[in-house]
């Protein structure tokens, strides 16, 4: 139990670049499961951000908040690994992710800004596709969830573009995997559908999963426990 | 997990129909133009065949190529299959095995066609399949290192053949040569053996070298 309660609290920038929100004590220690070490990225001679550390542990539910082009989409690429960082060093359970990538993309779901649906296969081959684990039924009662029952045999190009976001999305009723990179998951989503992706968010969290999220929307006043990491400004160098 | 790959990009080809069909049009086509440019004297057209019948078939795989990689970086698809928790390489394996089924295949199947518009005998459309067996998946597997460079480039069609189709050269040389030989009624093991060799050390260089042109392509 002391054990337990020995954890160290920290989360820093040491940047004026990075403002971070408060309440920002990320619980950190035996159960940190992502930790981002001083990290940098430059777009076309632009700092968006540097010397940014933070650490994600379990449970936890990251926004990641800022204007239009403060970084927050490359923040998220960095985190999946899709792209190198000028600087710095993204570890997942206390090691590099470059020195890990099979597990690593096994302990994670990213959803880019474009969700990686065929649009001439149809939802349930999408989904088929990318867990191949699943049975038929279990596909189903995804799709049943993002209201796209059916809709399961006709080609993705048929629906409309906030179906088709379901179709990715109904990935997180399928996915085993314990971290969520979500970029802009609840664009062109109705609010009956982002009542119930937030209470899959929660739900993941509370199995001990984590989600980290960008949305320009405000999250549900329900959803204290969603902590915000703030990216502002750039400079040129 | 290449073989889930092979079946979802072979179903995609399928259902998108005249993107897939038209480079074997246009293979068919060019070859069609020759014997009307320079007259059907038989002998005249079974001299140039084998370089015709390469060269069409070099450009019909190039306009094809690009699809390789170009629809899924536009639907985010490939970000996905980056994200896979197979290697990379062997995803790419699976993805250009398709292309091939799908592109290079039906050369094969057309060559009888082909050989009939060149009036080419048997042996020398026995080679020229036999050649275009070996040679359009090698072309395939080299292609896809240049697709993979220029994906995210918004006009990277012609750079891709600039880059590609001299890599292309040597199977261009030894292929025909080898219908050449075979119209002559020489023996062609020793080509075909070439092209094996080119085709093995492509199949099995090509993916890790396309595999790291992807990372830094969506870098």
């Amino acid at each position: 139990m002391t054990g337990a309660l020995h954890r160290t609290a920290w989360a820093s920038a040491h940047s004026k670049l990075v403002v971070l929100s408060w309440p920002l004590f990320f619980w950190c220690g035996s159960s940190c499961m992502l930790e981002v070490i001083n990290l940098s990225c430059v777009r076309d001679e632009r700092t968006l951000f540097h010397g940014l550390s933070f650490g994600v542990a379990a449970g936890d539910i990251v926004q990641i908040e800022g204007p239009n082009g403060a970084g927050k989409t490359s923040l998220l690429r960095l985190l999946a690994g899709l792209s190198r960082p000028e600087e710095g060093e993204v570890c997942w359970q206390k090691q590099p992710i470059r020195q890990q990538r099979e597990q690593w993309h096994q302990s994670l779901l990213f959803l880019g800004h474009h969700p990686g649906v065929k649009a001439v296969l149809s939802p349930l081959e999408n989904l088929g596709f990318y867990h191949p684990d699943r049975t038929q039924s279990q596909i189903f009662d995804a799709l049943e969830w993002v209201d796209l029952l059916g809709f399961e045999e006709v080609p993705v190009a048929q629906l409309s573009a906030g179906q088709q976001r379901r179709v990715a999305l109904a990935r997180l009723w399928l996915s085993d995997a314990a971290l969520w990179i979500l970029d802009e998951p609840l664009t062109a989503i109705d609010k009956e559908g982002v009542g119930k992706l937030m209470a899959q968010f929660t739900q993941h969290a509370d199995k001990g999963g984590t989600v980290i999220l960008t949305t320009h929307q405000d999250l549900p006043e329900s959803h204290a426990r969603v902590r915000k990491i703030r990216l502002t400004g750039t400079e040129l160098i | 997990m290449s073989l889930r790959v092979i079946q979802r990009e072979l179903r995609t080809a399928f259902r998108s129909g005249a993107e897939v069909v038209n480079p074997l049009w246009f293979f068919l086509i060019v070859i069609t133009l020759f014997p009307l440019g320079i007259g059907p004297e038989p002998q005249q057209l079974a001299r140039i065949a084998p370089g015709v019948v390469w060269v069409a078939a070099l450009l019909s795989s190039l306009l094809a190529l690009e699809r390789l990689f170009r629809d899924d970086f536009l639907d985010g698809s490939l970000e996905q299959l980056l994200l896979l928790p197979t290697p990379l390489p062997l995803t790419v394996l699976g993805k250009v095995i398709a292309h091939w089924l799908v592109t290079g295949l039906p050369l094969i199947l057309l060559s009888p066609l082909a050989a009939l518009l060149l009036s080419l005998d048997f042996n020398s459309w026995l080679a020229m399949a036999l050649t275009l067996l070996l040679g359009t998946p090698t072309f395939s597997f080299l292609g896809a290192i240049g697709v993979a460079l220029t994906v995210g480039l918004r006009r990277g069609g012609v750079l891709l053949s600039l880059l590609v189709l001299p890599l292309a050269i040597p199977v261009l040389i030894f292929a025909s040569a080898a219908i050449d030989a075979a119209s002559q009624g020489l023996p062609i093991g020793g080509y075909l053996a070439i092209l094996g060799a080119m085709l093995a050390a492509s199949a099995t260089l090509a993916p890790f070298a396309t595999a790291a042109a992807l990372r830094i392509a969506l870098h």
